[in-house]
């Protein structure tokens, strides 16, 4: 409750100074940096590597999303049925795969920079967003799915207006997940020479200056958390609204 | 003997049991029998400390449950439930071994009780004492959670909606096995329910309880023929209430000598089951027989004569 | 297949076919062929199993005999490694043979036989010298040493922050099942912090355990500091204990409410029932919290190397930085390797746990 009240806005408050003001901040990181060097990252401005990093998640998320989406939904038609086995050994396996090693050896094949990052946070982004977009269309009511075959509606009419947006809150759970391992492994990215705000946190390991790993550090952190808090929120809205619309009926 | 003295308890404000007692005699049954939110789930909880009373007392044979801390309380009173709930990942015999193996007794006691039990309800030790519950059907599950509740001897064993979750011919062989057990252990048991019918059919005593009050306690008959309220009465129901009378009385006390065609009943079977022969077969009286010797008859008059002096 | 199997040698690609005499790669490449036709086939689950290890066979056969044949003249520098093609069809063919093996339902004690056997050959294979000539093995070589102390590093890592977040974590998790205050404040805060990307997270404890190393007196005597394996280990026992709090207390949940009434009913106190129904009731959701830790913690503990805590991201940012493929390779495939055996024996000890089930349908 307090988190909803006071330290959400005072968390954006935070993130958006940091982000925009970041000279506001020198006081406080002066103690940090190595005497004499630079206390607030200059190479590039912190709002374009954030808008960088963002859109960067957002573009493999959405990408993720819909063709996860759409495997889920034909895996869950009869017609699909046959692939379900080897897309659920597909997903348990690749999720073993830790984040960094994906992006490691997405390298090799794809080379330095944007691509590589890419490609790694697409792929591993499929595979929760895939898993419960499968367990929402196979979990729903089953009385719910009779009712709607009873009253007439074509399976397409069913899919649209029936099992996506009951299924709808499980999905969201998926690219909460998907967003939030997509945050942190874009961070590892800037190793591989892509733009976003793990930059300055390199940065800060490379040069000693603690003050910049604190600065990229603080920002990812607080955008993660805010990002994963709104989400949960959509989520919570969704399924209340779903609760209260099967108790009316 | 179970003393249940002026016991009160009071959620927040709301009453759930107001200033009940009563007396059950060792060796009976008694059915708390009551709609739902009546107190009478309570009211049994109390008894074994898993709600504490917030006021009165309850005295098993003289000695307060407030004597002893409520978990050593607990080990000597039984206790049954609706869905039995077994332990999943323990055997029938671990399931059934749970208490005496609280109170430490000797493996081979453990032993020689899980069997015995076992044969008891009707099942093969050698056949089901390592099974898992969720290898046996409701109705084995059921009677595995009456034999656990009984497995240390307890003083008083006490079931709160024991048959619920049965279908209602498991439900009528559960109930007779209940009855035989008890007459053939001489066990105390005090049991829950909202089936007026289940009440009957089982208890020695029958108690009535209402809005957490305790309207009605007497012998089933009694129940049925001067209901103490309306609420009483409705519980019995009008409609049925002649038919519940009948099935209480054997059909031994109107037994009159003479020999007619027909299929027998046993001598065991009550007045209700010979009015329906009688019915069903459109005949004035019915056959009774002992051991398959025919003994007697039964007339449709002998019935109205039992029965018809309520109007 | 042209591009399926070729072969890199300083930069430059070989198809399958010209890395050697035919009579040394035709055998090679009929068997991945025959394999994948096997492997794709629908419905007999044991000839899609042979089939795909078949395959397999194949392309390490061609590794084998390829490496030695095209280094062979071609100076002392020269380095072979497999490409893209062999990549992915070393994943197809291990895709299907998982996806096989599912379908053959194999019991926990078959599994754990069948992991050790995989093990076996791998080491045997790796150890026999057959494919020294690759490059991720020269540069395995040429790192000996280092490469077994980054591993210890990084199993220390993993396991160590595992063990001190199961000390932490079950206790917190019993007090969380007990009380739902508790319980609704501290399993958010977990879940926040698990919300921090990784690289912050590193980068976050520096600053925090560099300044308990210089405040606190005998703090930098044991180890602790801004920089190396004390961060590093603080920040994956931080992300590790949503997963053993959180599965703790859904765990215990697990047990039927009838169940725990009627352990309380027949006079348990509240540790036995603890003890005795909803500990080992819990127990797989337990230890699939453990499994989540133990998978996630081999794969972050890679970012230990950015922050000079040691393990195999060691060798892949080391890559990384020097455009080094091999050396990349010999940080990711020992982590990808170790997070599945990991997984792997995790799963059969979660299976094992389980009470019979067997007649449940």
């Amino acid at each position: 409750m307090s988190f909803g009240k006071l330290l959400r806005p005072a968390l954006v408050a935070l993130l958006l100074a940091l982000v925009l003001r970041p000279t506001w901040f020198i006081p406080l990181f002066r103690p940090l940096a190595p005497a004499g060097g630079p206390v607030i990252y200059e190479r590039a401005s912190l709002l374009s590597l954030s808008l960088s990093h963002l859109g960067l998640v957002a573009a493999a998320s959405a990408a993720a999303t819909v063709v996860a989406v759409t495997m889920a939904i034909l895996v869950t038609r009869p017609a699909g049925a046959a692939f379900r086995p080897l897309s659920r050994t597909i997903t348990n396996v690749g999720q073993t795969f830790p984040p960094v090693a994906v992006l490691a050896l997405a390298v090799p094949a794809l080379g330095f920079g944007a691509g590589p990052t890419l490609v790694a946070l697409f792929l591993y982004g499929l595979l929760p967003i895939f898993e419960n977009a499968i367990t929402g269309l196979t979990t729903l009511p089953v009385a719910t799915m009779e009712a709607a075959r009873g009253i007439g509606l074509s399976r397409l009419q069913i899919l649209l207006r029936v099992e996506l947006p009951l299924a709808l809150p499980v999905i969201l759970t998926g690219i909460r997940l998907s967003v939030v391992i997509a945050l942190g492994t874009a961070t590892i990215g800037s190793t591989v020479a892509a733009r976003t705000l793990g930059e300055v946190i390199i940065a800060g390991l490379l040069t000693n200056n603690t003050a910049f790993v604190l600065q990229g550090g603080l920002i990812v952190g607080l955008f993660a958390v805010l990002i994963y808090d709104a989400m949960v929120q959509l989520e919570r809205h969704l399924s209340r609204r779903m609760d209260s619309a099967s108790s009316l009926s | 003997m179970i003393e249940i003295d002026r016991i009160t308890k009071v959620y927040e404000g709301q009453i759930a049991v107001e200033n009940v007692s009563m007396t059950v005699e060792t060796g009976t049954i008694t059915v708390i029998v009551g709609t739902s939110g009546s107190g009478k789930t309570t009211l049994l909880r109390m008894i074994n400390r898993l709600e504490e009373p917030t006021s009165g007392d309850v005295r098993i044979n003289g000695d307060s449950t407030r004597s002893v801390r409520p978990h050593i309380l607990r080990r000597r009173i039984g206790y049954a439930i609706q869905g039995h709930g077994l332990f999943p990942h323990h055997t029938v015999a671990r399931n059934i071994a749970a208490v005496p193996d609280l109170l430490n007794w000797p493996r081979d006691k453990i032993r020689a009780r899980v069997d015995e039990l076992l044969a008891l309800f009707s099942m093969d030790p050698a056949q089901f004492r390592d099974r898992y519950p969720a290898e046996l059907s409701g109705g084995q599950q059921q009677r595995v959670g009456v034999a656990r509740a009984l497995a240390s001897r307890p003083d008083l064993l006490l079931m709160d909606e024991p048959f619920g979750a049965l279908d209602p011919i498991i439900r009528n062989r559960a109930q007779e096995d209940l009855r035989r057990i008890q007459q053939k252990l001489g066990s105390t048991i005090m049991l829950v329910t909202h089936d007026m019918e289940e009440a009957i059919r089982l208890g020695d005593r029958v108690a009535v309880m209402d809005g957490g009050k305790l309207v009605q306690h007497g012998p089933p008959a009694e129940i049925i023929t001067r209901p103490a309220t309306d609420f009483v009465a409705n519980m019995v129901g009008d409609v049925e209430r002649p038919l519940r009378l009948l099935s209480l009385i054997p059909v031994i006390e109107v037994m009159e000598d003479g020999r007619v065609e027909g299929a027998a009943l046993s001598t065991q079977a009550s007045l209700r089951d010979a009015l329906s022969a009688c019915l069903w077969t459109g005949r004035a009286e019915v056959p009774i027989e002992r051991d398959g010797v025919l003994v007697g008859r039964v007339t449709l008059d002998a019935i109205r004569a039992r029965i018809g002096s309520h109007a | 297949m042209t591009l399926a199997a070729n072969r890199i040698v300083e930069g430059a690609g070989v198809a399958a076919w010209n890395i050697a005499p035919a009579s040394v790669t035709v055998p090679g490449i009929v068997a991945v062929l025959i394999g994948l036709t096997l492997g794709m086939s629908a419905n007999r689950t044991r000839l899609r199993l042979s089939g795909a290890v078949l395959g397999q066979a194949g392309l390490l056969w061609l590794l084998m005999q390829g490496a030695p044949a095209l280094l062979d003249g071609a100076g002392d520098y020269a380095r072979v490694s497999p490409a893209v093609g062999f990549w992915c069809l070393l994943v197809v063919l291990m895709l299907l043979m998982a996806d096989a093996l599912a379908a053959l339902r194999p019991g926990p004690l078959q599994r754990g036989a069948l992991l050790a056997v995989v093990l076996v050959v791998l080491g045997a294979v790796l150890w026999s010298g057959a494919l020294s000539d690759l490059s991720v093995l020269k540069e395995y070589a040429g790192r000996r040493d280092a490469f077994l102390s980054e591993c210890m590093r990084h199993l220390g890592l993993a396991f160590g922050s595992l063990a001190a977040a199961a000390v932490i974590g079950f206790p917190l998790g019993v007090l969380c099942h007990r009380r739902a205050q508790l319980r609704g404040a501290t399993l958010p805060v977990l879940s926040f912090l698990q919300t921090i990307p990784s690289l912050a997270m590193f980068g976050l404890m520096i600053p925090i355990l560099g300044w308990v190393g210089d405040t606190v007196p005998g703090a930098q005597a044991i180890g602790i500091a801004g920089i190396g394996f004390a961060p590093a280990f603080l920040a994956l026992v931080l992300y590790s204990l949503l997963p053993v709090v959180g599965n703790t207390v859904a765990g215990l949940a697990a047990a039927p409410a009838a169940a725990i009434e009627a352990a309380r009913g027949m006079g348990m106190t509240p540790g036995q029932r603890l003890l005795r129904v909803e500990f080992p009731l819990g127990l797989p959701i337990i230890l699939t919290g453990l499994r989540i830790v133990l998978v996630q913690n081999i794969g972050l503990a890679v970012i230990a190397g950015l922050i000079g805590g040691g393990g195999f991201g060691t060798f892949v940012f080391q890559g990384l930085n020097q455009t080094a493929t091999d050396l990349i390779l010999l940080g990711a495939l020992p982590t990808v390797a170790l997070a599945l055996a990991a997984a792997t024996v995790m799963d059969i000890l979660v299976d094992l746990a389980r009470p019979a089930r067997k007649e449940i349908s």
